[in-house]
């Protein structure tokens, strides 16, 4: 069996995981200041992803691995190419991972807000860079018989690329927003609904513009292809259930739009993993980028074992957080004897505590 | 400077800075999941405010670590393209394993620990700290095996110029991997105790709990002792593989220019460097070197004029000498400092057998500064392997300077490597701020008595 493909496949199924994960996370940290007016209200949003971002960021590491390990022409030229806009996501990436762990562990209200802006910008920043790198990759950049980059930074940024960034950053937004109607109660629950309707619209209209950009630019034919049109419906079926306000329907449409748009761009993508703009002759493929058919049949015995079993742990980890968030968890601690304040040792207990006994 | 002068700076810059806190996140993730296993174990409530104490250390290093993680994954292709593309279907193949295998296993049950408190029930909690360990444990061992890899070179044929691997097992039974790995994991665990010990003793010399903070002074020196020893006695069994592998690293790090035998060790050097090759020897140890390089008392250890001679016939005319400064002072550094830490650890287990560890200010105050030397250690001793393995990127394969981005501009390169500094400078002063922080906290106050039995709240950000 020739594995090459498989590893195509692969890899299109790590980014497409990492989008429908981690694309709420990026959704809720866009959203988690203007969906909260207060700090409870802003911690309660963040804990609605508080145990689930790790292990969905990981998805995009692996994702970068597994194209150093299966295409190792892929990787380099990928990521020497897209140099300056990694850098940027390197910095979104860190700041935003900081801030989850970090904005909760002082209580000074210029600490936080300058987290929450921290998190808003990175996770802004992130989708955005990420969307123009994959956009490039099918669009083509300036690359040479030797399969380096020859461009500038400015080479990045050609309007689909860019157009990418913003369609990702869109349904990431409505992903999020309907996220947290799913995981929030009462006030945050409503008005996360009423964030999703005034997005709703845009991303519709940004995936409907996307897939047709997609298909124009990369594909010959004149019908869409399954995964594109499969876009297209669930974009606008997630714009039908959002006003019709079934939050878990809307939630699916939501994973399915972003799914797709992922899919859409490695299905067209194919044979090739990077287009070359300087001439076609030079574009990168699976077969001129690919490791030794002996790493590709270890690496996929590794995978076959250990992906079922992340994918195992990880929806039980969903299923154990499958509560919803309610921001009266993290209102200052009320005299309510049921109440658990966030570990806040109460005032008397400056004095040393006393053992009984000793 | 050159585009490989920044490449390099870049990656050692970044490289060292994501060692100071995985070590941490190492060593006192299995200290943590000890912590708790005792409360599990014996249901007393000072080792649930232990556990939660530290745990807290624990995230906040943690969070670094793992950012600064994702930039080592990018900055090979980033950087390092010519070298990626060469030797990505052996090197890229332990970096995926990390990634499915280690990272995905660390990460998700980090979530799970932290929020899962009230969640789940404690015997699976407790798996779940158990899981973070072994996740960081592993995550090490994958990255080690690449690392070893670049060191000595096996498991692999060479096609058209190109290594292709052939035998996946040969990078887990690689010398430099077994002998690097279990020193690493020695390494982790002496920091981590290092830390803990630390943080206890300035909370014994504050009036914290002393009979909890005790207990942790405690725990700490156990895991200490033994781990500190076998670090420098696994290094000097990794300094004889690498002396067979690598000598003109260990050569390079006695300042040994001519071959001798047997070979005595410097305590110390005036003088030396690439260009002075008659330094002033300090209090030399006949026959120390013999025994640290080779394991014989009389063994023959090649300096690096015949090496040079011997690398120019083998790979053509340059230079194959290593900063030999850094070589003679890294691997001094090294071992100094981890003679040190062992010193102090048996100076606090005696003084724990004489029931005296709390009331010693003196050791107390020792105890908490000693908490900068396993970073030093670590940081010299991979600049000892690293900048050992120079003029290489892999060992006898190719070049550090063939292995960078051929079209990455040198204006990209300073672009970036200014922006990991400034923001890694930041990312250090706040988590240094944090730690200070909350190793200062005061200890939870105990649970009351009808309280045992409830669910302990869950952290939350």
């Amino acid at each position: 069996m020739n594995l090459i493909p498989f590893w195509f496949i692969v890899i299109a199924i790590l980014w497409t995981g990492f989008f429908i994960l981690e694309g709420f996370d990026f959704g809720v940290g866009m959203l988690h200041d203007i969906v909260g007016t207060d700090d409870a209200s802003r911690r309660a949003a963040i804990n609605t992803i508080g145990p689930l971002w790790d292990g969905n960021e990981v998805w995009l590491i692996v994702a970068g691995a597994a194209m150093f390990a299966a295409f190792p022409g892929w990787y380099a030229t990928m990521f020497s190419g897209l140099y300056l806009a990694l850098v940027l996501l390197l910095a979104a990436l860190i700041v935003r991972g900081v801030a989850f762990e970090y904005r909760g562990k002082q209580d000074a209200v210029r600490w936080r807000r300058s987290w929450d802006v921290l998190l808003t910008t990175g996770s802004l920043l992130a989708p955005l860079l990420i969307g123009v790198g994959l956009g490039d990759l099918l669009h083509g950049l300036p690359i040479n018989s030797s399969q380096n980059f020859t461009g500038s930074f400015w080479d990045l940024l050609q309007p689909y690329a860019v157009f990418t960034g913003i369609t990702l950053v869109l349904i990431c937004l409505l992903h999020g927003a309907t996220f947290l109607c799913l995981k929030t109660t009462d006030g945050m629950r409503n008005r996360s609904w009423l964030l999703a309707r005034q997005v709703a619209p845009f991303t519709a209209a940004a995936v409907i513009g996307f897939i047709i950009w997609t298909h124009v630019s990369a594909s010959t034919t004149f019908f869409l292809n399954v995964i594109e049109l499969l876009a297209v419906l669930a974009a606008i079926a997630a714009l039908w259930l959002v006003y019709e306000r079934r939050e878990g329907f809307a939630f699916a449409a939501t994973t399915v739009t972003i799914a797709a748009c992922i899919l859409s761009i490695f299905v067209d993508l194919y044979p090739n993993v990077m287009v070359s703009s300087t001439s076609h002759a030079y574009n990168l493929t699976v077969h001129n980028t690919a490791s030794g058919a002996y790493s590709l049949k270890a690496m996929t015995v590794v995978v076959i074992v250990f992906l079922p079993l992340v994918l195992a742990y990880q929806t039980w980890t969903y299923y154990v957080f499958r509560k919803r968030v309610s921001v009266s968890d993290f209102r200052p601690a009320v005299p309510s004897p049921g109440a658990t304040p966030a570990q806040k040792p109460a005032p008397e207990a400056a004095a040393p505590p006393v053992r009984p006994g000793s | 400077m050159t585009s490989t002068d920044l490449a390099r700076a870049q990656f050692a810059f970044t490289s060292i800075n994501h060692f100071l806190f995985v070590p941490i996140t190492i060593g006192l993730a299995v200290l943590t999941a000890l912590l708790q296993t005792a409360w599990h174990r014996n249901g007393r409530d000072e080792y649930l405010r232990l556990t939660r104490f530290f745990g807290t250390l624990l995230v906040i290093n943690i969070a670094i670590g793992v950012v600064t993680g994702i930039v080592q994954e990018f900055e090979f292709g980033m950087n390092w393209g010519a070298y990626s593309r060469l030797v990505g279907n052996v090197f890229g193949a332990p970096l995926a394993m990390e990634g499915l295998a280690a990272f995905f296993l660390e990460s998700t049950f980090l979530g799970l620990w932290l929020f899962g408190w009230d969640k789940l029930p404690r015997r699976v909690h407790l798996l779940t700290i158990w899981a973070v360990a072994l996740g960081s444990a592993l995550s090490a061992m994958f990255i080690l095996a690449a690392n070893s890899w670049m060191q000595h070179p096996v498991g692999y044929v060479m096609v058209n110029g190109k290594p292709q691997l052939n035998d996946i097992w040969a990078l887990f039974t690689n010398p430099v991997f077994v002998w690097g790995y279990a020193k690493v994991l020695f390494a982790s665990l002496t920091t981590g105790a290092v830390i803990m010990l630390a943080v206890s003793a300035w909370q014994l010399r504050h009036r914290g709990d002393r009979e909890v903070f005790t207990r942790s002074a405690r725990l700490a020196l156990v895991v200490l002792v033994p781990a500190i020893l076998f670090t420098l006695l696994v290094g000097d069994e990794l300094g004889v593989i690498e002396g067979r592998y690598q000598p003109m690293k260990i050569a390079a790090a006695e300042a040994q220019w001519t071959t001798c035998q047997p070979c005595s060790f410097s305590l110390f050097q005036v003088g030396g460097g690439n260009n002075d090759h008659t330094p002033t020897k300090i209090i030399a140890v006949p026959h120390l070197l013999s025994l640290l390089a080779t394991n014989h008392w009389n063994g023959q250890v090649t300096g690096m004029g015949p090496l040079q001679s011997q690398y120019s016939r083998q790979y053509g005319p340059g230079n194959y000498v290593p900063n030999v400064f850094i070589q003679y002072w890294g691997m001094r550094a090294m071992a100094y400092l981890g003679a040190l830490v062992l010193l102090i650890s048996a100076w606090g287990l005696l003084l724990v057998r004489r029931k005296k560890l709390a009331t010693s200010r003196l050791f107390l105050r020792v105890a908490v500064w000693g908490a900068v030397l396993p970073f030093a250690m670590n940081t010299a001793g991979w600049l000892l392997t690293e900048s050992g393995r120079q003029p290489w990127i892999v060992q006898g394969i190719m070049l550090t300077k063939n292995g960078i981005s051929p079209t990455v501009s040198t204006t990209w390169l300073w672009i970036s490597l200014i922006a990991f500094v400034l923001l890694y400078g930041a990312l250090g002063t706040v988590d240094l701020i944090l730690m200070l922080r909350y190793s200062r906290k005061e200890l939870a106050p105990p649970r009351a008595e009808t309280d045992l039995d409830t669910p302990v709240p869950a952290v939350q950000y």
